[in-house]
């Protein structure tokens, strides 16, 4: 395995450090894990709360299916061992926004054990290779609710409405070694979980955080004490705390300390890291079976159906953009990098080589080139004026398919498609109306090209002598004298005709 | 094993029962009794016996992912949800005030 | 006209549905003995007589329209103050939940209702059902009905549905709901001369009954013969889709299927259940108990429960275990009682909430449960203990190849006085020594009155089912109550 040759350079040496994240993930579900109450985000305080997610007296609770499926396929999608018989253990601690006095979580037997995923080799950011991160296991848990501490001046307030919410955590093994690496498995991470659909992904309304596990040493040594960071909720903070949480270690070690095993708060506003008084009692959370709940066996149909709707996942699609498309590594790994993103991509594909009559093969860099550059170049100029819902992909595969004909040029795809853009008309009708298509009329080019090969004798020798540079010279004569419409390539397969004759 | 009365003490903690010299001096012999009586089952061979999972065998039923299909555990029932709590303001519930 | 009062379930549905006389006839009768009453036996947290006669009406008009009437249509009943009672107060006898009204109905006492049942009120029971003898209740002892011989002495009617045990045994109600986590239906049935029966975990809907040990828990009837258990259990059971532990099974027709003969039947006798320090009384009426069975035609076979032993100390690990999670909630902030000292933080009114909120026995509880599962032990103890559990089921099972029913006692001894135990939780414990290993393996377990020792008092007989075999123990009951004849009853001195 590559090493990250990242390091701490402390007063006495340098230091590795030694990262391993605990990501919880919003399981994408209507209903709560355990309760009929909704999850959307953003409701009224209390008012999706149901009298199970209250904690009141005699309330049970059943699990929804769609959460254990979708943790399912997520163990699958990163080719985890998935257990068939797992359970549920209550974590038991008390907290304001933890009604229950425990949470259900899966200590014991979680239901998806050791898998991993593969971050990309990236130089600037001092990945020199692709490395597996290992994954120990992913379990199902409740959410807890949500304190506000600034609306009283003596009290907090609780909302339950996320109080119950399915979560995953997803717990990584202590494989990192980087900053860099840290945030590249959290975005890979990311694009997996919004592949499969299993959670949105949405950092800023808290679908996915992180508990960052930060620990220092001497390469080569055996691990330091660790301490937990908890929910850090953007790529950048995951990498700040990592940044801060190694050199507040470092510093302390080095001043003759030690690091106490804790838990910590990461502060966005100052890109610090501090203990958290709250969780005093973290060593003893009393795991044991939830008695309201019996073990959870899933059968041969369940499995089936999980890994049957999984769609391609990034690597895969990846590699198939590649091998099978023909577009470069770069162009892969843009468009798999986000649904969608893909998404959009394959159906403009789709669309084009079926216009064009072609396999996807065919078509793939056109459409991939447009998609990546052209299209957002086009977008971006607009700005405000242009209507995102007029670039439909029929719409972009027909001035693709018009482009790739000869009908129009690449300058005209463009102004076609900014029309578009602003009038939602169609390209074909705009390509007729505004008089946007080339000329392919052999005749009008022939015409054109008889008269420059007239007008300039001196330089027809010329080339005729060997001076093969002239031929860009004619090209761009027979295009001014079309005016920029003639048809590049009819324009160049004339002329070479003609001259070489 | 016979218990002390800090670590008594640190189990009232835990359980957040708050508890005075003269209740734990009461409890911990209480306490000791008992314990000294379950801890019997040590004598119980049980290598090879699985810790029981479900009393009667039944299998975990799993939930359709509809909110609230049953008015009784589904939410948007704010007032019932707040109905008994000793401070309810503004739709939350009120605590004294925690710093994290 | 006979006293309503006298009549037990069965009578008072037949006679209701044909018109010998109305519900709110009855439900007025019995509200009367229960206002009487009340002073000197405290059954009740909560009187409801305007519940009572609101649903004695309902049958009423249902019956005069000639609509088809419930299962328990016009008979009014107790319940455990451990259900969930909607805007009725719900306490479980503890100062933490003093003034709680929910806004919601239990599962089995949605049931009862719908079966046309009325609620006479909240009866009192040991705080969270911890108890056996009544005496933990924040609203204070409940006194049995019974007395020793020339004796004033107050008597414990059992626990923890001590409440529902002297409701029914002094014709305050009919019929009252119970709980039974390890012995909490039968033995308050046998110190009180009454029939109750513990179904078969799962059976009865945990929704909204106020949870003590989940993995324990099961409601059932508490009431004055065999063919009452029958009908009432047929009301409380069925399917919940709301607890997960509910078994998706039809309820069975207990009561058409009640048969005392049990020829071709066997009759298993424990013989680790031959304990020291059980009674002679006791071990007279299981004797008796055996010649009964085997008067109905059973066959008595010997069988061998080799970890009975060690039931109770796995209970007392798992129970409380439960028990100091599942109380966790009660923490001042969403319902109940809170407590907040001048400048207390947080954590620190959870504490002063528990501590004026829970009684010392269910802070006993609390505080045994958190050890065990406390960091390090939680193997030696809690694991231990459901290993040991497993083995006690699997005694079960090993006898049950070889009998159908088990017949045990009860309890190792009658009543005792109030106050005798209060202060040796383990003595107290032991009152529960036959009854726990049942509760540990889920199995359906009934209690019948079997005679009454040299002071007058009630004694009870056990008979153990396979699980979901609640008719073969009821049967079993009704061959020992068809010959026990049963019908001392206390001498009324309230
Ligand atoms: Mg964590
Ligand atoms: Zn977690």
């Amino acid at each position: 395995m590559t090493t990250s040759n990242y390091r701490i350079h402390g007063a006495t040496g340098e230091w590795e450090v030694v990262i391993g994240l605990e990501v919880h993930a919003q399981v994408t579900s209507n209903a709560k894990l355990f309760s009929g109450a909704a999850t959307a985000f953003g409701a009224e305080p209390n008012s999706q709360v149901s009298l199970v997610d209250a904690a009141m007296p005699g309330m049970l609770p059943v699990p929804n299916r769609e959460c254990i499926r979708q943790a399912v396929r997520t163990g699958m999608a990163i080719d985890a061992e998935i257990n068939a018989w797992s359970r549920f253990d209550r974590k038991n601690y008390f907290y304001a926004d933890l009604p229950q006095g425990y949470q259900i979580s899966q200590l014991y037997h979680p239901i998806v054990g050791e898998g991993s995923l593969t971050i990309e080799a990236d130089e600037k950011a001092g990945i020199p290779a692709d490395k597996v991160i290992g994954i120990e296991r992913i379990h199902v848990e409740q959410d807890a609710g949500k304190l506000m501490h600034d609306q009283h001046p003596s009290m907090s307030y609780v909302d339950l409405n996320r109080s119950g919410v399915a979560l995953m955590e997803i717990v990584s093994r202590p494989d990192m070694r980087s900053p860099a690496e840290a945030g590249a498995y959290v975005r890979k991470l990311r694009a997996i979980l919004r592949y499969v659909g299993s959670c949105d992904g949405n950092m800023e309304e808290g679908s996915m955080r992180a508990d960052v596990n930060v620990s220092v040493r001497r390469p080569g040594e055996a691990f330091g004490t660790r301490t937990e960071t908890k929910n850090v909720n953007s790529v950048r903070f995951v990498m700040q705390t990592i940044e801060h949480e190694a050199r507040r270690q470092v510093d302390l070690i080095e001043d003759g300390g030690v690091v106490v095993q804790e838990t910590r708060l990461f502060d966005p506003n100052t890109g610090t890291t501090r203990s958290m008084r709250s969780k005093e009692d973290a060593h003893d959370y009393r795991y044991f079976p939830d008695p309201d709940l019996l073990p959870l066996e899933l059968d041969a149909d369940f499995l089936a159906e999980c890994r049957a709707s999984l769609p391609e996942l990034p690597d895969a699609k990846r590699r198939r953009y590649v091998e099978a498309l023909g577009l470069t590594e770069y162009n892969a790994r843009e468009l798999t990098a986000e649904v969608e993103t893909y998404a959009r991509f394959e159906q403009l594909l789709a669309e084009t080589a079926a216009k064009l009559g072609k396999s996807e093969k065919d078509a793939a860099t056109q459409v991939a080139n447009w998609s990546l550059s052209v299209a957002p170049g086009v977008i971006n100029a607009l700005g405000a004026e242009a209507n995102p819902a007029n670039a439909t992909a029929a719409a972009q595969a027909e001035i693709l398919a018009m482009q790739a004909a000869g009908e129009i040029s690449g300058g005209q795809a463009k102004e076609i498609f900014e029309i578009v853009l602003r009038t939602g008309r169609e390209p074909a009708e705009i390509a007729e109306a505004e008089g946007l298509k080339q000329v392919s009329d052999t005749g009008a080019i022939e015409a054109a090209i008889d008269q420059i090969i007239a007008g300039n004798a001196d330089k027809v020798a010329e080339y005729r002598g060997g001076k093969d540079k002239l031929f860009g010279f004619f090209v761009g004569q027979t295009m001014k004298a079309m005016q920029g419409k003639a048809n590049p390539a009819v324009v160049n397969q004339l002329l070479k005709e003609k001259l070489d004759g | 094993m016979s218990v002390d009365r800090e670590t008594v003490a640190k189990i009232a903690s835990l359980a957040r029962i708050q508890m005075d010299d003269a209740s734990l001096d009461r409890l911990v012999p209480e306490f000791n009794n008992i314990l000294a009586w379950v801890e019997q089952l040590g004598e119980v061979d049980t290598s090879g016996v699985e810790p029981m999972t479900a009393v009667i065998e039944n299998h975990q039923r799993l939930r359709d992912d509809v909110v609230d299909a049953d008015p009784l555990t589904g939410g948007g029932v704010r007032d019932k949800v707040l109905a008994n709590a000793p401070a309810a303001e503004h739709g939350f519930f009120g605590v004294p005030k925690v710093i994290e | 006209m006979t006293d309503l009062t006298e009549l037990g379930v069965k009578a008072i549905r037949d006679g209701v549905a044909s018109g010998d006389f109305t519900a709110r006839e009855v439900a007025e009768s019995f509200n009367a003995n229960v206002a009487a009453a009340q002073d000197a036996l405290n059954a009740f947290i909560v009187a409801t007589p305007e519940k009572a006669l609101e649903a004695a009406d309902a049958v009423d008009a249902a019956r005069a329209r000639g609509d088809t009437l419930g299962k328990l249509a016009g008979v009014p009943i107790g319940m455990k103050d451990l259900f969930a009672t909607k805007g009725v107060q719900t306490t479980a006898a503890s100062h933490i939940l003093e003034g709680f009204v929910p806004e919601y109905e239990s599962t089995v006492s949605a049931n009862l209702w719908r079966a046309g049942a009325g609620m006479l009120g909240k009866l009192n029971l040991d705080q969270f059902a911890m108890g056996s003898s009544n005496e933990t209740s924040y609203f204070g002892n409940v006194i049995s009905p019974w007395r020793k011989e020339g004796s004033n002495a107050g008597l414990a009617p059992g626990g923890s549905s001590g409440g529902s045990s002297a409701a029914v045994a002094a014709r305050l109600c009919p019929a009252a709901t119970g709980t039974d986590t390890g012995g909490s239906i039968r033995q308050p049935a046998a110190f009180t001369g009454i029939s109750g029966i513990k179904p078969t975990y799962g059976r009865c809907s945990r929704w909204g009954i106020v949870a003590f040990a989940s993995s324990l828990d099961q409601a059932g009837p508490m009431v004055r013969d065999v063919t009452d258990c029958a009908i009432m259990l047929e009301a409380m059971a069925g399917f919940d889709p709301k607890d997960s532990t509910s078994l998706d099974l039809p309820v069975p027709e207990w009561e058409a299927g009640l048969d005392p003969d049990l020829r071709g039947k066997k009759v298993g006798i424990p013989r680790e259940y031959r304990m020291d320090g059980t009674d002679a009384a006791i071990l007279k009426s299981w004797d008796d108990g055996i010649a009964w069975l085997r008067d109905a035609g059973a066959e008595i076979v010997d069988v061998s429960l080799p970890h009975t032993k060690y039931a109770l100390p796995a209970y007392y690990i798992v129970a409380p275990a439960e028990a100091s999670s599942n109380l966790a909630r009660y923490d001042g902030v969403r319902y109940g009682l809170r407590e907040l000292p001048q400048g207390a933080n947080l954590q620190e009114m959870y504490a002063a909430t528990r501590a004026a909120g829970f009684g010392d026995e269910v802070k006993r509880r609390i505080m045994i449960g958190t050890y065990v599962l406390s960091a390090g032990f939680y193997d030696a103890y809690y694991n231990q203990a459901q290993r040991v559990r497993t083995l006690i089921s699997n005694d079960f099972k090993a006898a049950f190849e070889q009998c159908d029913v088990i017949l045990a006692p009860t309890t190792p001894t009658a009543s005792f006085p109030l106050g005798d135990k209060v202060d040796d939780p383990l003595a107290m414990y032991l009152n529960d020594v036959f009854a726990v290993p049942a509760s540990l393996a889920g199995l359906p377990a009934m209690s019948v009155p079997a005679g009454l020792n040299a002071d007058g008092l009630p004694l009870g007989l056990q008979i153990i089912g396979r699980a979901f075999d609640e008719q073969g123990v009821l049967n079993a009951g009704l061959a020992i109550e068809s010959r026990a004849g049963f019908d001392a009853r206390p001498k009324r001195w309230w």
